[in-house]
């Protein structure tokens, strides 16, 4: 155990450079692109918002359910299936109809070549599932469906977060799927998410739609609210234009009014649509609604042609900014919650870091103290060691440029304390050969092979707790545990290689000198 | 050499006690949950005028109507921790922060804000749980590779022991569990056991050489031997942890707290427990070279 090749020395003098190296890379900057690499400071560090949203998708299965009944309803009738009752509850359609018919309709719905309900061959699934109860038929989304439905939305989702969130232009913000109807943003330097949430809570779903003022006409109608709740005023449910026919929207200052408004400009279908129908419906209002609140509701007075328009709505100047922004990037596909908000203000963060090193070095110095006083010479050896460890953590910290958070520096300082831990039980093992056997290179080698088992098991318990809090942990702790995990292995590379070469080389020094240790 | 097994039967005494008594607490008095596991919002607030105190800023926000509200000084006598239940209210930071501002002046900065749905906080407490629960089946699985069935029983109780007077140790103190002190449970179980099987290692190795000696005085010679490495190791993790806990911030204080009694009850443990099982199921060289012929 004590023999070093000249090949094995000149291989750990080399590694334990090239670490030191990368570890000042943190400190020094190179230009090297390859050593220019550093740690990076988690959301707890740096300062930050964490936001978790989940998407609400109940009114996308409601609205795509109600879709599918048309659909339905028209199928059968090209067939000459009379559906009767059909109807929507909480996610499931309803319908009935002749006995006759019955087996036809499961075997349409079933059949894995349906026009009407698409099978997925890979999950072996339909899109939709279908029951009889009562001499009912209940179809409601399979499994896969609701997957495939959920993935979708989530991936929509995220493209408009992502635009959004550009468009404030925070730097480099994190914005990453979560299961199937999450999206986890991640903003480092923001200490205030206030706008960036409000942002993210609306729908930004804009329709243009008239106001029906004869009540009778209250079928294809429904009651809405304005903005600032003052008023109600039925709308019809026909939409003239939606936000998807919105090219581009920029708060402007209106020089006649000195109001504040938010101009558009449509694309070639919309610009049709609306000039029609502003051509047909002078004197009537045209409602501009943004997620089911009436914004403004104005008379219309001329045919408008060139595609282009303004709404006006007692808006600040922020708020029109807000409002355009949210039409440049797009509707959401369903509403998002924030389920989980963690916001660090970036005079914490370097209060953290501060303390983090303050204990990092109190820590360090106590224990290599009372390592130093307990073995003198090898005490040295298990603190240049111990130095060492430190330098390569931080160096493959650095080089997959992992993310270190508060609890990261306590699994750091953890790793200091239980470090020595090797080196002790083998130092202890030596001493104790020592008081039967003379000869030092002999009691100095039996103490490294004894003391083998009891290293390997005492960090294998240890790597166990770190590998079970990385795959359950979330965040900070994660960034313990790769502390305290990564930590293991450099310190087996230290105690192994580093402290046992000079070990060795102390000893073969003083072969012949009683009480070495 | 010190006669450690004089002791074994008081303080297994003791050992039943202290798990009783935690189980008791655990049960009756529970424990206190932080938002992380129970929902909620945290504020973390720094004021810079001397005279507001927590009275005044718990009258204010008592006024707005947001439960139960609770308001303590975190670390410094300028800086408040605030904390109350889930409520429907999505703008109720911003509510707090108009509403302290005009009570008091410009006088806060938000230094943190934390926001735990209740779908979330149930799902980090079941992820807790199963990660607990994962690390103790692990070792479990691992010391019945590595050790003889009496072996694997002694380590195991002597982690779990750790683990239930420490939670209990927080019930008893209602501190706050929160995620990093599941962290600092899951480090207890790798310490634990790391510290039982060093000495189990030496009294197997004791086992294969001396087959006259007695497993009572055959533990206490392995303890003894296996002693300074015990007390070095345990110090020198006590000092890193001693240093986080004094030096680390408000944050880490939970975490170094519930290690450093962790790190104790874990030295004791293997000591206490783990030996006097040996003695109690009656090992002998027999178990350990009957292993052995096996394999």
């Amino acid at each position: 155990m004590l023999y070093f090749s000249k090949f094995r020395i000149i291989f750990i003098i080399s590694i334990s450079l090239l670490f030191i190296f990368i570890a000042s890379s943190n400190i020094l900057k190179f230009s090297n692109s390859l050593l220019n690499k550093k740690i990076n400071l988690g959301l707890d560090l740096q300062g930050g918002s964490y936001l978790l949203l989940e998407i609400d998708n109940t009114p996308v299965i409601e609205q795509k359910l109600q879709n599918f009944t048309i659909s339905l309803r028209n199928y059968f009738k090209d067939k000459d299936i009379r559906i009767n009752n059909i109807k929507l509850d909480n996610q499931k359609i309803l319908f009935s109809t002749d006995q006759k018919n019955k087996q036809f309709i499961l075997e349409t719905f079933t059949d894995e070549e349906s026009e009407l309900n698409p099978y997925y061959p890979r999950f072996k699934s339909h899109q939709l599932e279908i029951f009889e109860e009562n001499n009912f038929f209940i179809v409601n989304y399979s499994r896969q469906g609701l997957i495939e439905l959920k993935t979708s939305s989530q991936d929509q989702a995220l493209e408009i977060v992502r635009r959004r969130i550009d468009e404030i232009g925070t730097n480099e913000p994190n914005i990453l799927k979560r299961g199937n109807d999450r999206i986890l943003v991640e903003l480092p330097g923001l200490d205030d998410p206030m706008r960036i949430k409000s942002l993210l809570g609306k729908t930004a779903n804009l329709t243009f739609r008239f106001v029906t003022n004869n009540a009778e006409d209250s079928f294809g109608a429904e009651k809405l609210e304005y903005e600032d709740e003052s008023e109600e005023a039925m709308v019809s449910k026909r939409i003239i234009l939606s936000g998807e026919n919105l090219l581009d929207a920029q708060p402007r200052m209106d020089s006649e009014t000195n109001e504040t408004v938010v101009t558009f400009t449509l694309d070639r279908v919309g610009a049709k649509r609306f000039g029609k129908a502003t051509s047909t419906g002078i004197g009537k209002q045209l409602a501009i609604v943004l997620d089911g609140k009436i914004i403004s509701a104005p008379v219309i007075r001329d045919t408008i042609a060139s595609g282009s328009g303004q709404i006006s709505g007692g808006f600040t100047f922020q708020s029109a900014t807000d409002l355009a922004l949210l039409l440049r990037s797009g509707a959401l596909p369903a509403p998002l919650n924030i389920i989980e908000e963690r916001t660090v203000g970036p005079d914490l963060g370097q209060d953290s870091i501060n303390a983090g090193l303050i204990a990092l070095i109190i820590g360090f110095f106590l224990v290599i103290l009372f390592i130093f006083v307990k073995y003198k010479i090898f005490g040295l050896i298990t603190n240049l060691a111990l130095i060492l460890n430190l330098l390569f953590l931080v160096g493959i910290l650095t080089i997959f440029e992992a993310t270190l958070t508060l609890p990261g520096i306590a699994g750091i300082i953890l790793t200091v304390g239980m470090a020595v831990d090797a080196n002790v039980l083998i130092f202890e093992r030596i001493k104790e050969e020592l008081k039967s056997e003379r000869n030092n290179l002999i009691a100095f080698d039996s103490g490294y092979t004894k003391s083998r088992t009891a290293i390997l098991d005492a960090n294998i318990t240890t790597l166990l707790a770190a590998i079970i809090l990385f795959f359950m942990g979330s965040g900070p702790i994660k960034g313990f545990s790769l502390t305290l995990g990564i930590g293991i292995f450099t310190t087996l590379f230290s105690v192994y290689f580093i402290a046992r070469l000079l070990t060795a080389l102390y000893v073969s020094k003083n072969k012949e000198k009683g009480n070495l240790i | 050499m010190i006669a450690f097994n004089k002791y074994y039967n008081r303080f297994n005494i003791l050992s039943i006690s202290l798990v009783t008594i935690s189980l008791l607490l655990l049960i009756f008095k529970g424990l206190n949950f932080g938002i992380d596991f129970k929902g909620g919002t945290l504020i973390e607030l720094r004021s810079n005028d001397q005279k507001i105190t927590t009275s005044s800023l718990r009258d204010n926000l008592s006024q707005m109507n947001l439960g139960d509200v609770s308001v303590k000084n975190f670390g410094n006598k300028t800086d408040f921790l605030i904390k109350f239940e889930n409520n429907s209210n999505k703008n109720v930071i911003e509510e707090i922060k108009l509403s302290l501002d005009k009570s008091f002046g410009n006088n806060f900065s938000f230094r943190r804000v934390e926001k735990v749905g209740p779908k979330v906080s149930s799902e980090l407490l079941k992820s807790g749980v199963i990660a607990i629960s994962v690390a103790l089946t692990l070792m479990l699985i691992y010391i019945w590779i590595r050790f003889e069935w009496q072996f694997s029983l002694g380590a195991i109780l002597a982690l779990f022991h750790d683990v239930i007077v420490t939670l209990g140790l927080f019930s008893l103190l209602g501190l706050e569990i929160n995620l990093s002190i599941v962290a600092a449970v899951l480090t207890i179980v790798g310490y634990s056991m790391n510290d039982t099987v060093v000495i189990y290692d030496r009294v197997r190795e004791n086992l294969r050489k001396y087959s006259d000696i007695k497993i009572f005085e055959l533990t206490n010679t392995s303890i003894n031997e296996t002693l300074s490495r015990t007390l070095i190791t345990s110090i020198t993790t006590l000092l890193a942890l001693l240093s986080i806990f004094f030096f680390g911030g408000e944050i880490l204080k939970g975490f170094s707290l519930a290690m450093i009694f962790g790190v104790i009850f874990g030295t004791y443990s293997s000591i206490y427990i783990a030996n006097p099982i040996l003695v109690r199921l009656n090992v002998s060289q027999k178990t350990v070279l009957r292993e052995e012929s096996k394999n």
